[in-house]
C-alpha cells in the first residue's frame, strides 16, 4: 500500500524533506513505518525516539494498522509540551 | 474563530469575534516572541507547522472549553512562518459572563496548545539556531 509520510522541524531538517512516498506491505502498522523511515534516514534514528505520530491528522499509537492512501505525520515535541503528557491524546 | 494563518495577527480582530452582551468579561492571551533566551540574543524565530492538523487541534480544544466550562466563545489565531521578535505569535480570547471562568478557560487553552498541537517553533540567534522543545539534545546549528 501507499502511503504519504510527513516530517517537520528537526526531523524535516535532518532529512533534508518535509514529504516522501512510502510503499508498505498490507498489515503494516504505524511502528513499520517509523522503522522504514528510520532505515531510510539513518539521521533520523534518534529523532524517531521521541515524537508523536498522526495518522490523517489524528493522534494514534505505533501499533495503528496503516491503510492505502493514508498521511503518516512525524511529530517531534511541540514548543514548550512535555511529550509524555501528550501521549494520552493518542486514540 | 479559529485560525491558523502566516498573516500577521489582530489581537482586537480576533476578540472582536467573541464580544456579545451576555458576557460579562473577556480575556485575551497575546504570545509574543521574546529577545532572549537564557542570555542569547535572539534574532528572529522560525515557526512551522501542520496547518491541517494544526486548525482541527486548536479547534478541540475550543471544544474541550465548551464541554468543561460551558464557554462557547472562544477564539484562537497561530501565526507561522518568520516572526520577528516582539511581534504575536497567538491570540487566544475567551469570553464568559463571569470572569473566573473566562481566566481559567484562557489558561487551559495556552497550555493545551503547548501541548498537543503541531506547530514548531525555532529560535535563531547569530550563531545558531535551536528548535524549543528540544534543546537538550545540543543541536544548535551554525544557520544554514
Amino acid at each position: 500500500m501507499k502511503t504519504r509520510v510527513r516530517l517537520f522541524a528537526i526531523l524535516r531538517e535532518k532529512a533534508g524533506t518535509g514529504e516522501l512516498a512510502l510503499e508498505l506491505p498490507d498489515g503494516s502498522t504505524v511502528a513499520h513505518a517509523i522503522e522504514e523511515i528510520a532505515q531510510r534516514f539513518p539521521a533520523l534514528r534518534e529523532g524517531v525516539s521521541n515524537i508523536m505520530v498522526a495518522v490523517n491528522t489524528e493522534y494514534v499509537h505505533e501499533s495503528q494498522p496503516l491503510h492505502d492512501g493514508d498521511e503518516v505525520a512525524l511529530i517531534p515535541p511541540v514548543s514548550g509540551g512535555a511529550w509524555a503528557e501528550t501521549k494520552g491524546d493518542a486514540r | 474563530m479559529i485560525l491558523v494563518t502566516r498573516e500577521h495577527l489582530n489581537p482586537e480582530s480576533v476578540t472582536a469575534t467573541i464580544r456579545r452582551d451576555s458576557n460579562g468579561g473577556v480575556v485575551t492571551f497575546l504570545g509574543t516572541t521574546r529577545n532572549d533566551t537564557d542570555g542569547r540574543r535572539v534574532l528572529y524565530l522560525e515557526y512551522e507547522a501542520y496547518p491541517e492538523m494544526a486548525h482541527k487541534m486548536l479547534a478541540r480544544i475550543a471544544e474541550e472549553i465548551r464541554d468543561r466550562w460551558g464557554i462557547a466563545d472562544v477564539s484562537i489565531a497561530h501565526r507561522f512562518g518568520r516572526l520577528e521578535v516582539g511581534e504575536v505569535s497567538l491570540v487566544v480570547a475567551v469570553a464568559s459572563p463571569h470572569r473566573a471562568q473566562a481566566f481559567a478557560a484562557c489558561q487551559y487553552a495556552v497550555d493545551r496548545i503547548k501541548q498537543n498541537v503541531p506547530i514548531w517553533k525555532k529560535e535563531v540567534f547569530a550563531d545558531g539556531s535551536v528548535w524549543v522543545g528540544m534543546e537538550a539534545e545540543h543541536q544548535v546549528s551554525p544557520i544554514s
